[in-house]
């Protein structure tokens, strides 16, 4: 049976790997390569990369940094930040990634999502969206708005419209960031995450708020998540994604076990 | 030598790279005579069932097809795998190998499409030369639309709303519609034993 997939975050600055904003715990920074094949040795069902500073500073994804976390590393690799037209996501899959994550790229150019599919397949293009409940509407959650550069810049448009051009644009997979669960711990928005994994046929990755295993439960269950990304989680007193699983496991969802 | 097919379909970075961390004699070509000389044959593919045209046009339909009746081994991944079947509802016009028998199909409307994560290999067949060492319920990853019906060539089977050929082997011909690239250990202990063939 298809498992629900958790998948370890890394956000990269300068090559670096750093800790989310509200956090203090210096276990998590390091080498991006290092982490990696930590994380997938520790069970995790795939990497994602994240450049946090590409787009807002203008700088490309760091190839090296690619380069040397892809070697060697034989699960799902995605990598994110600062790939603004296909040939930025050419040179990403020549260093090893297998998916590219476009966020304000395609918002801004959404035949981005077109070219890159057709080159590379649906399978590779992961599209990111930072979502807002939007709190004043009758239905704050429908009314949701997409955000970019980092959360920073309302579009204007609906996540949920949004999120079924990216598909119909060739999409595979829709990872959606919740800016008001983010760095809350009190768990992912799963009436948002619910709400746009039945308006599409493609996988939604969540992203947002966990801090504990229940959350993980609640979102592939309520939310109808695919999968789910997991970053701060490993801060607070979980060890690894295989420790994870096991918890999310108990709470009757099934998970790539033994991993 | 393992002839690793270059028929511009997704990038071959990845394959490449599990069968020399293996440390198999692998090389990336797209010359008929290479494949016509090769002891094994990869074919990798991810993306349009369409892109296995060039297969046609570039003669490396002809040359495969010779390999494998003289005996080389031959592993087709996802598309790959694919394009052992007659052809495939993605591309109609295109045909398959035809080195089994049945048409590839998109998964019903109603399951989300493409199935993309971790599923589990079941009924896995005894004499598989392939998945040795493979567990009953493995977990190997998966990302694809299309995928190739269930026959007395399937090695192993995998359920999204129904089941479907996760591996087929018959004698020398082999393929998996997983990603053993991206399967962790599982999907590496398949790359050996291809390698180790």
């Amino acid at each position: 049976m298809l498992t629900k997939r958790i998948i370890a975050c890394l956000d990269v600055r300068d090559g670096r790997v750093v800790k989310g904003i509200q956090f203090v715990d210096i276990i998590d920074a390091g080498d991006p390569a290092e982490l990696a094949h930590r994380h997938a040795a520790g069970g995790a069902d795939e990497i994602v990369l994240l450049d946090i500073t590409a787009t807002h500073e203008g700088r490309g994804t760091l190839i090296d940094t690619v380069q040397r976390t892809a070697r060697e590393l034989f699960i799902p690799f995605t990598v994110g930040g600062g790939i603004r037209t296909a040939d930025d996501a050419a040179a990403v899959f020549d260093a090893g990634a297998d998916k590219v994550s476009i966020n304000s790229a395609a918002i801004a150019r959404p035949e981005l999502i077109d070219e890159i599919g057709q080159s590379f397949g649906a399978q590779a293009v992961i599209v990111a969206i930072d979502a807002r409940r939007t709190a004043n509407a009758t239905d704050p959650v429908g009314e949701a708005e997409v955000y970019v550069s980092g959360g920073r810049k309302p579009t204007g448009r609906k996540v949920v419209e949004w999120a079924r051009e990216a598909e119909q644009r060739g999409a595979g997979e829709i990872l959606l960031t919740s800016m008001d669960a983010d760095g809350t711990r009190n768990g992912f928005d799963c009436e948002l995450t619910a709400l746009v994994s039945e308006a599409v046929q493609i996988p939604v990755i969540a992203s947002g708020g966990a801090g504990n295993a229940q959350h993980f439960a609640d979102v592939f269950g309520r939310g109808r998540a695919d999968a789910a990304l997991a970053a701060s989680i490993f801060h607070f007193g979980i060890t690894d994604s295989r420790a994870l699983k096991a918890e999310i496991q108990r709470a009757g969802v099934a998970m790539r076990l033994p991993c | 030598m393992i002839a690793v097919i270059d028929y511009k379909a997704g990038n071959l970075t990845s394959v490449m790279k599990a069968l020399r961390y293996l440390h198999a004699d692998a090389e990336v070509t797209a010359d008929p005579e290479v494949v016509r000389r090769a002891a094994k044959i990869v074919l990798p593919g991810v993306g349009h069932f369409r892109a296995t045209q060039r297969l046609a046009n570039g003669g490396l339909t002809e040359a495969v097809r010779e390999s494998i009746t003289k005996g080389a081994w031959f592993l087709g991944i996802c598309v790959g795998l694919q394009w052992l079947y007659e052809g495939s509802t993605e591309a109609p016009e295109t045909p398959g190998l035809g080195a089994f028998t049945g048409m590839c199909e998109r998964f019903p409307a109603g399951i989300k499409s493409p199935h993309v994560g971790w599923n589990s290999l079941d009924s896995l067949r005894s004499d598989s030369k392939m998945l040795r060492g493979i567990p009953e319920g493995g977990f190997v990853y998966y990302t694809h639309s299309w995928r190739a019906p269930v026959s007395a060539d399937t090695a192993a089977q995998t359920t999204y709303s129904a089941p479907f050929t996760a591996a087929v082997e018959r004698d020398n011909v082999m393929g998996v519609q997983f990603h053993p690239e991206k399967s962790s250990t599982v999907g590496m202990t398949v790359l050996k034993n291809f390698v180790e063939l």
